[in-house]
């Protein structure tokens, strides 16, 4: 359990800022690599935007939508077997849109056999196009863009490109002019074998984290903001929290590599060159989303895990981020998501800019949000009839309400654009003992590259502080 | 270390990593990432275990150097030459 902060010590091998899950899997290796870790976060509940919360006897999961079979053998080597084990397929994954309506288990072979029956592609070049993202590398170039790839193997056919990019943009907000390598990398992850969630939910997972954390004897303390990393001569001294300073002889930051940057460290603390390539990283969209929850009498049969939905004509990365998009995923959770608690919740996703939201004055905001959870019941209606009578719960997040929570730069709910990620591994290089870890570059986003981040990260970390010794 | 003990310590680590690998028909000179169904975090995981095992520090430039098993004997063993 959290300890309160009265009790840390004065000083510790390394400060973990922030509880995500790639904060938390670095703070979980370096433990239990042998250094005295802390880790500060700001929220009263670990994992950051791995997270849920509790409504009339609902629990909600805010991103729990899916992730790649990857993170079976990802938590099994950095986590547990048990963590491991409550993961499960997502066997209906649902198309409803102008081009096309199909079901799915969204893998290679069974996307090779729509492409070929439905979109009547030939199979030479449907297998052509899978050797080619599988066969992509994060350190590969950069120059073509995704939509550059798909015209290559899919000339005019804006329905493939759609059925192509509309999941992997909800999954980590890249559109069709982002480098074709980041579209690749989580494309391949996903056609491996599908999706998967973790069965009991966001909850159980960071229960079990936290233990393991435990094990490995991170000492852990919540509702705790870090104010200020302390740099001296180009080196990081420790962490400023609540007017006290803890010394560290490296500090990892799971805040976002902007706000580590800018409000932590301090412009000052990093060179001219470094701070202009800095300057240039962008962020990510944020997000809006629905909570529904279905009266304990009431349930329904399946209607698909999760729904990609929207009444556009066509896919357009910007439509899918306008205030008022034609289009939103349905995530279904059932009873057998949470085996022992017998309820029906229903989590509506868009992407959104927060831009658009952080103008509106009290007024304008509660009434955008009513209107969203409006459009958002009318186009449920669709796939459940009678929704409206069924449920006895609702409520809307936006892009203020994700910059509320995890203080990311405007809300970003997938890190940054793909130049984040040099910033983010280089930044030790910078500042000795500085090191970043959390959700950039597109690739390193999502729980299971929040993960993957953290054990790199983690390495990085373990070999400054042996070479310092 | 000798080239054999360099060899089996590679292998003892790539089966600590993933108990189910099949070394009877490995190949020394082929990728390993072929045979064996290793990814990039797995070669990571060998660097950090050479690290706390041997306090070797490996760049990361350095790391397609353990591509094949014959590599990786090449290229250790004038690391551990006094291991
Ligand atoms: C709506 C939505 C849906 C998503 N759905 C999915 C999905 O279905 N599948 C999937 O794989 N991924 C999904 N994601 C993405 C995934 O949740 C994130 O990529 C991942 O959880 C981010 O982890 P992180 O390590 O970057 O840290 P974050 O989760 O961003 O956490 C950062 C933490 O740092 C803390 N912090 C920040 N500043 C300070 C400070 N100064 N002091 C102390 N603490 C601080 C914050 O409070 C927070 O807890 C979704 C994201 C969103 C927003």
């Amino acid at each position: 359990m959290p300890v309160s902060f009265s009790q840390t010590a004065d000083q510790y091998d390394v400060v973990v800022i922030g509880s995500g899950l790639g904060g938390l899997t670095s703070a979980n290796r370096l433990a239990y690599c042998g250094y005295k870790v802390l880790l500060l976060e700001y929220h009263s509940q670990l994992g950051g935007l791995a997270t849920w919360f509790k409504r009339k006897g609902h629990i909600f999961d805010v991103s729990l939508h899916g992730f790649p079979y990857g993170m079976v053998k990802t938590c099994k080597k950095y986590w547990n077997r048990e963590i491991m084990n409550s993961i499960v397929q997502l066997k209906n994954i649902i198309f409803d849109n102008p081009q096309f309506q199909l079901k799915t288990t969204f893998d290679r072979v069974d996307f090779t056999e729509k492409l070929i029956s439905y979109f009547k592609i030939p199979k030479t070049t449907i297998d052509a196009f899978f050797a080619r993202v599988a066969g992509m590398n994060f350190y590969d170039d950069q120059s073509m863009t995704t939509r550059e790839l798909f015209n290559e193997y899919f000339p005019g056919r804006s329905d493939v490109h759609r059925l192509l990019m509309e999941p992997i943009s909800y999954a980590n907000g890249s559109t069709l002019d982002d480098p074709a390598i980041t579209y690749g990398i989580v494309f391949s992850n996903f056609m491996n074998k599908g999706v998967f969630t973790f069965e009991g939910g966001t909850d159980k997972l960071i229960k079990m984290m936290t233990v393991e954390l435990e094990k490995c004897g991170v000492t852990i303390c919540t509702n705790c903001k870090v104010d200020r990393i302390i740099v001296e001569q180009g080196k990081v001294k420790g962490v400023e929290c609540r007017g006290k300073v803890i010394a560290a002889k490296s500090v990892v930051s799971n805040s976002g590599i902007t706000n580590t940057i800018h409000n932590l460290a301090g412009r000052d603390a990093f060179s001219d060159t470094f701070m202009e390539k800095a300057d240039k990283v962008r962020v990510n969209n944020s997000s809006c989303q629905v909570y529904i929850g279905i009266k304990e009498d009431e349930g329904f049969d399946d209607i698909g895990d999760l729904l990609f939905t929207s009444k556009a004509a066509e896919f357009s990365s910007t439509e899918l981020c306008d205030l008022h998009t034609k289009s939103k995923t349905f995530s279904v959770y059932y009873p057998k998501t949470r085996p022992g608690h017998n309820r029906h919740t229903i989590v509506a996703s868009m992407n959104a800019n927060y831009k658009d939201w952080e103008a509106f004055s009290d007024e304008q905001y509660g009434q955008e949000k009513e209107s969203l959870i409006q459009r958002t019941l009318l186009d449920l209606e669709r796939y459940l009839p009678g929704a409206k009578e069924k449920i006895d719960w609702i409520e809307a997040a936006t892009p203020r309400t994700f910059n509320r929570y995890t203080l990311h730069t405007r809300g970003t709910s997938f890190g940054t654009k793909f130049e984040g990620l040099d910033i983010s591994r280089n930044i030790f290089k910078e500042v000795g003992g500085l090191f970043h870890v959390g959700s950039v570059g597109i690739i390193m986003s999502g729980w299971l590259g929040a993960i993957n981040y953290g054990v790199i990260v983690s390495n990085d970390v373990d070999a400054y502080m042996r070479s310092n010794d | 270390m000798t080239r054999d003990a360099i060899r089996d310590l590679i292998l003892e680590i790539i089966e600590d990593i993933d108990e189910d690998a099949d070394f009877d028909t490995l190949e020394a000179d082929k990728p390993l990432r072929d045979q064996l169904d290793l990814d990039s975090m797995d070669f990571l995981d060998i660097v950090m275990e050479l690290r706390k095992r041997h306090k070797l520090q490996i760049p990361e430039e350095d790391y397609p150097e353990l591509a094949t098993l014959d590599s990786c004997v090449n290229y250790l063993e004038p690391l551990l030459a006094d291991a």
